[in-house]
């Protein structure tokens, strides 16, 4: 009994030092993507195809946070588009205003208008600045507002929801409805939100030119670190005692309730985390590609962003990123030479990922690695295909 | 009469009509382990889950030491120390038993306290000490989704134990377990009893002589008897609704 006891104890050491075991995909995958991001990429690519890499990693900020909602809280959502568009929106507010103020055009009409106007108001007859437009003159603002304004508002939502136990299939459709409202809105309201156009037409951040290839080059690092930092980030949730409480939420929520847990509340936190990081991506995406458009808040971005993280694999931060970048060269690839045929494409590719690759290109990996240790000592006792920490199997 | 820790009274519980719990008393003492047998629809499981707060009744009273268990929600009444097992056994099946033992632990339930949790000594202690309690000290590493149907129903209790709970509330703890498993089980129930109370449901009778200070016979919803194993094993009610002759 005492030895049972002992080596008890002994196991309980051991597993604590590492839960999850960690192979070398695992321990350097943030490493290996951030030599791919920071060196391999931008020393082969030229500028213009390293902006349109810079495009799909914001846009990989939304897969990353739809691991962490999906893969590990059980949440689909399907209106990721819309926290990356409230941060694309305020950059792009931000901007163009600043690039107004220094137009001299709009300077001439600004006695007419009592402040400049920015140009798609003007020609939609708007003759004076709204007052929530008012606040995003200043840089000090804005960028506290793309950080704080998506999570509150996902918080707030999610909370409300998961605490009426409204959730699975029935939340899915709420944010597919949100992400789809979103659109319509900024498309009826041209006047004050560029309509169906966007916003575009910036020229400076801070008066810093952004057209020069050193913005491009900096603004693309500055994309990276930030992409880096959400990955970090994310792992660091998911190894902590909250990660450990999402898996169980995502497999049983009723019966966390009796281990005197709120489960509304770590899915409100980790829904708002994933907003965090989709208006991250958002603002990065507006400052390089120099628009914010309602065709990237509604439905079919937000469908496709689900699709990056399911081909990356969902239970892998890293996957999502590897996942973004991949369908995104697919789509460019695509649409510029076989223009008609890109939807298909996608819709093919989830098909497939979903029926062979539940766990995506990480999972595949992952299949691969065990095959390989199997064959390496097959004497030894019976190697687990263990993936990350995750079950197989859609939107529970 | 020792002092009383659970009382439930006048309760009652109507789905579409039907009445499941129908005007129960029904009172537990500190360190007592009550079992509650019955037939199949007698109410023994929608009794527990009133209790633990997963179902609301339509009427009467739920009282735990000094709280009213009726204002509070599942999570709250488990923070004062309600632990609730289920029939079938429920456990976070993609996490290790380490994990399942660990997160039961009461400390840290918010969201940056999990965040930013630090596991110290003394929790592993206490895991090791629950995990060896519970036969499952050699397979801490494994995840739960492969431990057999038995070892799930001891990592349910083990759960329960790591919550530190004052009132210990099992549904069929014995259900799908070998003989010899059943009796382990027994010593385990008759180790941890000791320092709080526990509500059994079993069918299992020679289960329940092992192991109850007093059964409770609930029937349609109501009580029909209770009393000492013997008592209540001789009760010509209990024998015609349940028992058999």
């Amino acid at each position: 009994m005492l030895d049972g006891v002992r080596s008890g104890a002994a196991a309980a050491t051991a597993s604590a030092g590492s839960m999850v075991s960690r192979d070398w995909t695992q321990k350097y995958g943030l490493l290996i993507l951030a030599v791919l991001l920071l060196l391999v990429l931008p020393l082969s690519l030229g500028v213009f195809r390293l902006g349109l890499a810079a495009k799909y990693l914001s846009l990989a900020f939304c897969a990353v946070g739809i691991v962490l909602i999906w893969g590990y809280g059980g949440i689909l959502s399907l209106g990721q588009g819309v926290f990356f568009g409230l941060g694309s929106y305020m950059m792009a507010m931000f901007l163009k205003l600043e690039s107004t103020s220094a137009d001299s055009s709009a300077q001439a009409l600004s006695s007419f208008f009592g402040s400049n106007l920015p140009d798609f108001m003007v020609w939609n007859s708007v003759e004076m600045l709204p007052w929530w437009w008012e606040p995003f003159h200043s840089v000090w603002f804005t960028l506290p507002a793309i950080l704080l304004l998506p999570p509150l508002l996902a918080f707030m939502l999610a909370y409300a929801n998961f605490r009426k136990r409204v959730g699975g299939v029935y939340f899915s459709i709420i944010t597919l409805s949100l992400s789809a409202i979103m659109s319509i809105v900024i498309i009826g309201q041209q006047g004050v939100t560029g309509g169906v156009n966007g916003i575009n037409d910036f020229r400076t951040f801070l008066g810093i030119n952004l057209d020069t290839d050193e913005a491009k080059r900096g603004m693309y690092f500055i994309t990276c670190g930030l992409l880096l930092l959400c990955v970090a980030a994310g792992s660091f949730i998911l190894r902590s005692r909250l990660g450990k409480v999402l898996v169980a939420i995502r497999d049983r929520e009723d019966r966390v309730r009796f281990s005197g847990y709120d489960p509304a509340l770590f899915k409100a936190f980790i829904f708002a985390v994933a907003a965090l990081f989709s208006s991250i991506g958002g603002a990065m995406f507006t400052v390089q590609v120099g628009l914010a458009s309602p065709s990237l808040v509604g439905i079919q971005p937000s469908v496709e962003m689900v699709i990056y993280a399911a081909v990356g694999g969902r239970l892998s931060l890293i996957g999502a990123v590897y996942g973004a970048v991949l369908v995104g060269s697919a789509k460019t690839f695509f649409s510029e030479n076989f223009v008609q045929y890109w939807l298909y494409f996608v819709g093919g590719l989830f098909i497939f990922v979903v029926m062979l690759l539940p766990d995506g290109l990480a999972g595949l990996l992952g299949r691969v690695r065990a095959r390989l240790a199997v064959k390496r000592a097959p004497t030894s006792a019976p190697t687990q295909p263990e993936r990350p920490i995750g079950e197989t199997g859609i939107a529970k | 009469m020792s002092e009383l820790i659970l009382s439930v009274e006048d309760l009652t519980v109507s789905f579409d009509g039907f009445k499941a719990v129908d005007g129960l008393n029904f009172y537990v003492e500190k360190d007592e382990l009550r079992c509650v047998i019955g037939p199949n629809g007698a109410g023994k499981t929608t009794l527990l889950d009133m209790i633990c707060g997963k179902t609301k009744p339509s009427a009467g009273a739920v009282r735990f030491k000094n709280y009213n268990l009726l204002n509070m929600i599942e999570y709250q009444i488990t923070r004062v120390g309600v632990g609730r097992k289920f029939q079938t056994p429920s456990v976070y099946e993609d996490l290790t038993v380490f994990e399942n033992l660990e997160i039961s632990d009461p400390r840290k339930r918010g969201i940056l306290g999990s965040l930013f949790f630090k596991r110290e000594q003394d929790l592993l202690g206490k895991i090791d000490q629950v995990a060896a309690q519970i036969f499952l000290a050699e397979v801490l590493r494994h995840k739960a989704g492969r431990l057999s149907h038995g070892q799930k129903q001891w990592l349910e209790i083990g759960m329960l134990l790591m919550q530190d709970p004052e009132l210990l509330l099992l549904d069929e703890p014995v259900a799908g377990m070998s003989a010899r498993e059943r009796e382990q089980t027994a010593e385990l129930l008759n180790r941890i009893s000791k320092g709080r109370s526990i509500v059994v449901i079993e069918h299992d009778m020679a289960f329940v002589r092992l192991i109850a200070h007093k059964v409770t016979v609930l029937h349609q919803g109501k009580l029909l008897a209770e009393g000492s194993m013997d008592q209540v094993q001789s009760d010509e009610r209990v024998i015609d609704v349940y028992l058999g002759h």
